[in-house]
C-alpha cells in the first residue's frame, strides 16, 4: 500500500488538508474491501460461536421433537419424547432436587460470603493473606474439590466426623444418609465457589463513598443501621446481579452429584443435569436429553427474563 | 491511608473497639485456617501418610511416618504424565485459540465497522443468557458429527465461543481512541499490523486476564471433557481421577489430586495480584 500522506510536523497545529474524495466506484469498492477484511477478521470466531453456540441451541429444540440415534436417520415423534420423560419418576426427584440445592445454596451460599466480605472490608491486618486464602479452593479443580470432600464425608475414619466427635456432637451420614446428601453436597459447592463472590463483594464495598458511613452517624445510625441504610443499598446492584449469576449456576450442578454420591442414595441427589447426562450417555436416548435441556432452558430463561424484570428499576437506581 | 468504611477509625481506636477488633481478627483469622487452609493441609499430608494411617480414628494431624510412595504411585499406576500432558494441550490449544479468533473478532466488532456488527455482537451476547451445560447434548452431537470425538480440537474450537471473554476483549478496544489506529493508517499501516503493533501492545492487561479465564476454564471442567474424550489415553487429568478414583488406595488417590491441583494453585500464588483485581474489576464494571 502506498504511503498517502506524510507525516505532518510536530507542535504544528494544521488542519489535515482533506484529499479529494475519490470517484464513486473507486468508494465503493474501498468500503467493498474494507467490509471483507473486517468480515476475515471475524470468521474465525463467529464460526465457532455458531456451531458450538447458535446451532446446539436450535438443534436442541429439533431433537427434543425427534426420536434420536446418532448414525441413523431421526424421525419425528411430536411430543413423545416430552410425555416420557415427564412420566419418568426419577425427572421428579431431579426436579425437587435441583430446586431445593439451588435454594440451600442460597441460604448457605449467598449470605456468608457476603458476611465475610462485610467483616473482612473492616479488618485492617493480613487483607493479602484473608484475600489469597479464601480464593485458594476456587482454583482447586472442581473434581477433586468433590473427590477431597467425598473423603471427608467418610462415615468411617472421616475428617468432618471426626470434626463433631471432637466437639462433641452427634455424627451424620454426610452424602451417604439419603436426607443429608443434598445439603452435603451444597456445603462443597460453596466451599469451592466462595472465594470469587467474596472478592466482588469486597470490590463492591470499597466502591462505597465512605462519606456516607460518616453523615448516617453524625445522624446517630448505629452498626445495624448503617449497614441496613447505607451497605445494603449501595451494593444492591451486584448483590441482584451475583443473586441471579448463583442461582442459574448451581441449577446446572453437575460434578458434586456425579463424584461425591452418584446421584444416590435413593434418587436423593440427581438432579437435571445428571438427569440429562444420563439420558444422552446411558439410555441412549438423546431425543429425551434434549427435551429435559429444552425444558431446563426454558424455565431458566423465563427465570431470568422475570428476575431482571423486577430487578431492574432497583438496578437503575444504584447503576 | 484507607478509606473509611462501616466502622470508623475513631470507634476502633477506642480500647474496647480495640479489644472487639483484635477478637474479630482473630476469630476470622482462625476460622479461615481452619475452613480453607486446613482441608488443603490435610490433603497434602494425607498423601504421605501410609494407608493404615490415613484410615485410623482418631486421626493423626501430623503424619507419623513420611512415605513419599503415595506421589510416586499415583505418578506411575494411574498414568499421570499422560493424563497431566493432555490437559496441557488442551488448555493450551484452547487458551490460543481463544486469544487468536475472539481478539481478531472483538478488533473487527470494535474497530472495523463490519455490517451487521450490532446484529453479530447481539448473537455473541446472547449466548451469555443461555445456560452454558444445558446445551452440552446437542453440542457433543454437533461435535461428533464433525467427527472430533477424542480430539483436542473438540475442546479447543468451543472454548473460542466464550462470549464473556470476546465482550471483555472488545470492551478494553471500545477504549483505545479511533485517532491513534487512523494515524497508523496513514502512515501506511495495514489492519493487522495495526492489530499486531499498536492494539495489542495497548491491551497487556486484558490479555492477560484473558488469558486466565482461558486456562482455568479448561483445567477446572468436568462434564465436557468426560462426554468428548472416551478413549482413556486422551483424558484430562479431572476426568481421569473420577474414573480411576474407584479402584485404587486412597493414600495414591489423594496424592493424585495434590498433583491435579498444583499447576492451578501455583499459578494463582504467582498471578494472585492480578488474578484478584480481575475479579474485582470485571464484577464492579458489569
Amino acid at each position: 500500500m502506498p504511503k498517502t500522506a506524510a507525516r505532518e510536523p510536530v507542535g504544528a497545529i494544521t488542519v489535515r488538508p482533506m484529499q479529494a474524495p475519490p470517484p464513486a466506484g473507486d468508494r465503493r469498492r474501498r468500503r467493498l474491501t474494507d467490509q471483507l477484511r473486517a468480515h476475515a477478521f471475524l470468521i474465525g470466531g463467529l464460526t465457532c460461536f455458531a456451531l458450538f453456540s447458535w446451532y446446539p441451541a436450535i438443534r436442541a429444540v429439533v431433537i427434543a421433537f425427534q426420536e434420536y440415534t446418532p448414525g441413523s436417520d431421526p424421525e419425528w415423534v411430536g411430543v413423545d419424547n416430552f410425555t416420557r420423560v415427564l412420566d419418568d419418576p426419577e425427572f421428579t426427584a431431579a426436579w425437587r432436587n435441583t430446586l431445593t440445592f439451588t435454594l440451600l445454596a442460597l441460604l448457605i451460599g449467598f449470605a456468608i460470603p457476603f458476611v465475610l466480605a462485610l467483616v473482612l472490608n473492616e479488618l485492617r491486618h493480613a487483607k493479602a493473606f484473608f484475600r489469597i486464602v479464601v480464593y485458594l479452593p476456587v482454583m482447586i479443580p472442581p473434581v477433586v474439590s468433590a473427590l477431597l470432600w467425598k473423603w471427608f464425608y467418610d462415615p468411617g475414619a472421616g475428617l468432618a466426623n471426626e470434626a463433631l466427635r471432637f466437639l462433641h456432637l452427634p455424627t451424620s451420614n454426610w452424602s451417604n444418609g439419603a436426607d443429608t446428601a443434598l445439603i452435603s453436597l451444597v456445603i462443597v459447592a460453596t466451599w469451592a465457589n466462595m472465594g470469587g463472590t467474596v472478592l466482588i463483594y469486597l470490590a463492591a464495598l470499597q466502591s462505597i463513598p465512605g462519606e456516607l458511613y460518616e453523615a448516617a452517624e453524625l445522624d446517630g445510625a448505629n452498626l445495624l443501621q448503617r449497614i441496613r441504610h447505607v451497605t445494603i443499598p449501595q451494593t444492591r446492584f451486584v448483590i441482584l446481579m451475583l443473586m441471579l449469576l448463583q442461582i442459574i449456576a448451581t441449577m446446572q450442578v453437575f460434578t458434586e452429584p456425579f463424584v461425591i454420591t452418584g446421584g444416590g442414595p435413593e434418587n436423593a441427589t440427581v438432579t437435571v443435569l445428571y438427569l440429562i447426562y444420563k439420558y444422552a450417555f446411558l439410555y441412549n436416548d438423546f431425543g429425551g436429553a434434549c427435551a429435559l435441556s429444552v425444558m431446563l432452558l426454558v424455565f431458566l430463561g423465563i427465570f431470568s427474563a422475570v428476575y431482571l424484570r423486577l430487578t431492574r428499576s432497583e438496578g437503575e437506581e444504584t447503576a | 491511608m484507607s478509606t473509611r468504611t462501616l466502622v470508623s477509625p475513631a470507634a476502633l481506636a477506642r480500647p474496647r473497639g480495640k479489644a472487639v477488633y483484635w477478637t474479630v481478627f482473630t476469630g476470622i483469622l482462625l476460622l479461615f485456617t481452619a475452613a480453607f487452609l486446613f482441608p488443603v493441609y490435610w490433603m497434602l499430608t494425607g498423601a504421605v501418610k501410609s494407608p493404615d494411617e490415613v484410615a485410623r480414628t482418631p486421626p493423626t494431624i501430623v503424619p507419623e511416618e513420611w512415605h513419599l510412595s503415595g506421589y510416586t504411585d499415583a505418578w506411575e499406576l494411574m498414568q499421570l504424565p499422560t493424563h497431566l500432558w493432555n490437559t496441557v494441550v488442551q488448555a493450551a490449544g484452547a487458551w490460543l485459540f481463544q486469544i487468536v479468533l475472539c481478539t481478531a473478532a472483538a478488533y473487527a466488532l470494535s474497530k472495523l465497522r463490519p455490517v451487521f456488527g450490532k446484529v453479530i455482537l447481539g448473537g455473541i451476547l446472547a449466548t451469555l443468557m443461555v445456560p452454558a451445560q444445558a446445551l452440552v447434548v446437542p453440542k457433543y452431537l454437533t461435535v461428533a458429527d464433525l467427527g472430533l470425538l477424542n480430539d483436542p480440537l473438540a475442546i479447543w474450537l468451543p472454548a473460542v465461543a466464550n462470549a464473556f471473554n470476546l465482550y471483555l476483549l472488545k470492551r478494553f478496544f471500545d477504549q483505545i481512541p479511533r485517532d491513534v489506529l487512523e494515524a497508523a493508517e496513514i502512515d501506511g499501516a495495514g489492519k493487522l499490523r495495526i492489530l499486531w503493533s499498536i492494539v495489542l501492545p495497548m491491551s497487556r492487561p486484558v490479555l492477560g486476564v484473558v488469558s486466565i479465564f482461558a486456562l482455568v476454564a479448561v483445567w477446572q471442567d468436568f462434564l465436557w471433557p468426560l462426554m468428548v474424550f472416551s478413549d482413556t489415553d486422551k483424558q484430562p487429568i479431572s476426568v481421569a481421577l473420577v474414573q480411576l478414583s474407584q479402584n485404587i488406595q486412597l493414600t495414591v488417590l489423594i496424592a493424585a489430586m495434590v498433583i491435579a491441583s498444583l499447576p492451578m494453585v501455583a499459578m494463582f500464588l504467582i498471578f494472585q495480584r492480578h488474578i484478584i483485581a480481575g475479579i474485582s474489576a470485571g464484577s464492579t464494571k458489569g
